[in-house]
């Protein structure tokens, strides 16, 4: 009997060191829908040797995730493109793409030069583009059919009926309709400090128009949907899956222009399968896999015609959201410089404990 | 030869034990406190000091969520207290033997399912088009939709349900050793409902009070997902600033001495209750 339970243990550890032996595991840390099921198993098809393992985050707990171990643990990271250049300044947590290794011909050159700019330190490349997307504002045409600034959050006319995410997309979208450009500002934190004490007296007194600050995509669609509320500050991937529910329900680029992000592919600095890594941001890039990503995130691939690979409801909620001067209007993030989130992070708090309603 | 046979069976039982105390509480503690000390001057320059903790004390915000989040930990405490005392009687002395563990059993059931779920669960009945407003307006109470979410009120109650259990539990048990006849001799005697229980029902329990307040006000003061989720536009909770600390500012060194206040200040609050109804930890979580 004992010799019995004895083999087997001896079996088991020998097949998991087998398995183990042969196998690479790829540990991505990306967005919750960046990495579909099906697409995962495509690769695994196609790469048998590979296993991937799928962790969801978003951008501050992956540059906290990785700060606590130096960059370890996962061997592929999704930051967006306004995120890497100060952490990696501050923390040292990721490492120097190989662009050779990518292939760069069928990205959309535009967003890939400017994720260059944004994400080279002395010389070394740490991103390359994946998808990108805007965050903005959404209504319900046949209730709110005027909704078109950031500052419309606030209109008395919508009382109690609009919400918003306290973070620091809010803060930018009212500083732009404050007539400011936040960005600009970023350089000197003197001037930047006293916008953002604007934009906090601004967005205290509106709290009484606030129905609720929303927290993710499930209470914010659900509060749409019911129509509890008539418009929101959201992503623009929220409001592309609640145009296929309700025709009514469309983004709209605010008119001071949407925020766009770009997230990025980059290689943690202590990841242990770079090649993976490679295979997967050139798998995921081929416009045979690119409508999968993008039905699943509602996000834009940064490919050529990447709007044209969205799956057909996805890219009717985008032909109706943008036309070309809407376009032409996106505010792209700018770098974070090192400071910035602490001084806006107070400015939240500052919001958020204020009695305004 | 027999006592250090004793001595190695005594160490070896206690190594789990304190390997556990050891590596998962003492050292990340004693981390977490170092890295409290730490100030941050700016980019990639720190100097070691008490600044965390006075930038806490000149932050009205800061300490006003946290006396916040103490009273209504507080509230949440007496309120599971008042629910749990009846039902915890019921069970441990009105209901029959059959019916106890089935009673149990259906205060167990809302921790079969994670927190967010039962959070979930609250939204969907509170909110605007949910069901508890849906259905006065059916029988007419109302008329127009209310909103019953994202507010005080709801916070409180959805953690009073969270923590009921561990409210109700520690007082069975006490309640349960009770002889019967203390409480008959008490009416013998002449005593009136509410004497018997002022009298010998409580100073009795008074363990088991103690003992549920503790772990219940704990768990309230450190619990994330429920204030979150049910609370309003104003509602800020200690553990979100830790949290906000940590995650959004990249700030580890407030965040740690925020921690390390909220430790504190539950832990003051424990003592005074301890000291205000005269019992110790050896008469209540400790007892045997």
């Amino acid at each position: 009997m004992k010799r019995t339970v004895l083999s087997g243990v001896v079996a088991a550890a020998l097949l998991a060191a087998g398995t183990s032996a042969n196998a690479e595991t790829l540990r991505l840390l990306t967005w919750g829908s960046y990495a579909p099921e099906k697409v995962i198993e495509m690769f695994e098809e196609k790469y048998p040797d590979i296993e991937v393992e799928v962790t969801f985050s978003n951008n501050e707990e992956m540059i906290s995730k990785l700060r606590a171990t130096g960059g370890a643990g996962f061997d592929l990271a999704q930051p967006s493109h306004d995120r890497v250049h100060a952490a990696q300044l501050e923390y040292n947590i990721y490492k120097p793409l190989d662009i050779s290794k990518i292939n760069t011909a069928n990205m959309d050159q535009t967003l890939l030069a400017g994720v260059k700019t944004n994400t080279t330190i002395e010389g070394d490349l740490f991103s390359v583009p994946h998808q990108w997307g805007t965050s903005g504002l959404m209504a319900d045409k046949s209730k709110a059919p005027n909704f078109s600034s950031w500052a419309d959050l606030c209109n008395p006319e919508y009382q109690g009926k609009t919400s918003m995410r306290l973070k620091r997309t809010i803060l930018l979208g009212t500083a732009f309709a404050m007539g400011e450009d936040p960005f600009a500002a970023y350089s000197d934190l003197k001037k930047y400090q006293s916008i953002l004490d604007r934009v906090a007296d601004k967005l205290i007194e509106c709290k009484s128009n606030i129905k609720a600050y929303w927290k993710g995509g499930d209470d914010l669609s659900s509060m749409m949907l019911s129509g509890e509320i008539v418009a929101s500050e959201t992503w623009d991937s929220t409001a592309y899956k609640l145009f296929d529910q309700n025709k009514n329900i469309v983004f709209i680029p605010p008119k001071e222009g949407a925020l766009a992000w770009i997230d990025t592919f980059t290689l943690p600095r202590k990841g242990k399968a770079d090649d993976a890594a490679y295979k997967w941001i050139n798998f995921v890039m081929q416009p045979d896999i690119v409508p999968l990503v993008s039905g699943s995130s509602g996000a834009i691939a940064a490919v050529n015609g990447g709007v044209d690979l969205m799956p057909e409801d996805k890219r009717a909620a985008v032909k109706a959201a943008f036309d070309d001067a809407a376009i032409a209007n996106l505010k792209f993030f700018a770098n974070i410089p090192p400071g910035i989130e602490d001084m806006e992070g107070k400015t939240l708090e500052k919001i958020k404990a204020a009695t305004g309603g | 030869m027999d006592k250090d046979i004793k001595r190695l069976s005594l160490i070896l039982l206690m190594a789990p034990f304190a390997l556990w105390i050891l590596l998962l509480i003492i050292i990340p503690h004693v981390g977490i406190f170092l890295l409290s000390l730490r100030e941050k001057i700016s980019y990639k320059e720190f100097t070691y000091g008490l600044g965390n903790y006075i930038e806490f004390l000149n932050e009205p915000i800061y300490w006003n969520t946290l006396l916040r989040t103490g009273s209504m930990s507080l509230l949440v405490t007496i309120l599971a207290l008042l629910i749990g005392f009846p039902v915890a009687y019921y069970i441990a002395k009105v209901a029959r033997k059959k019916s106890k563990g089935a009673l149990f059993l259906l205060c167990l059931l809302p921790l079969w399912v994670s927190e967010l779920i039962r959070t979930f669960g609250w939204i969907l009945l509170l909110r605007e088009t949910g069901v508890v407003s849906g259905f006065l307006q059916t029988i007419g109470i109302i008329d127009q939709p209310v909103e019953f979410l994202y507010n005080d009120v709801t916070v409180i109650m959805g953690l009073v349900y969270t923590v009921m259990l561990f409210m109700i539990v520690p007082l069975v048990s006490t309640l349960d050793g009770m002889d019967d006849a203390m409480v008959e001799a008490g009416y013998n005697l002449g005593g009136s409902g509410f004497t018997v229980l002022r009298r010998i029902i409580i100073p009795y329990a008074m363990p088991g009070i103690v003992a549920g307040s503790i772990v219940v006000f704990m768990l309230a003061a450190g619990s994330y997902l429920t204030p979150i989720l049910l609370g309003g536009k104003n509602s800020s909770w200690f553990t979100e600033q830790i949290y906000d600390q940590f995650i959004t500012r990249y700030n580890w060194e407030s965040g740690a001495a925020f921690g390390f206040l909220l430790l504190a200040f539950t832990s003051i609050v424990v003592w005074l209750g301890l000291r205000l109804t005269g019992q110790s930890l050896a008469t209540t979580v400790a007892k045997d």
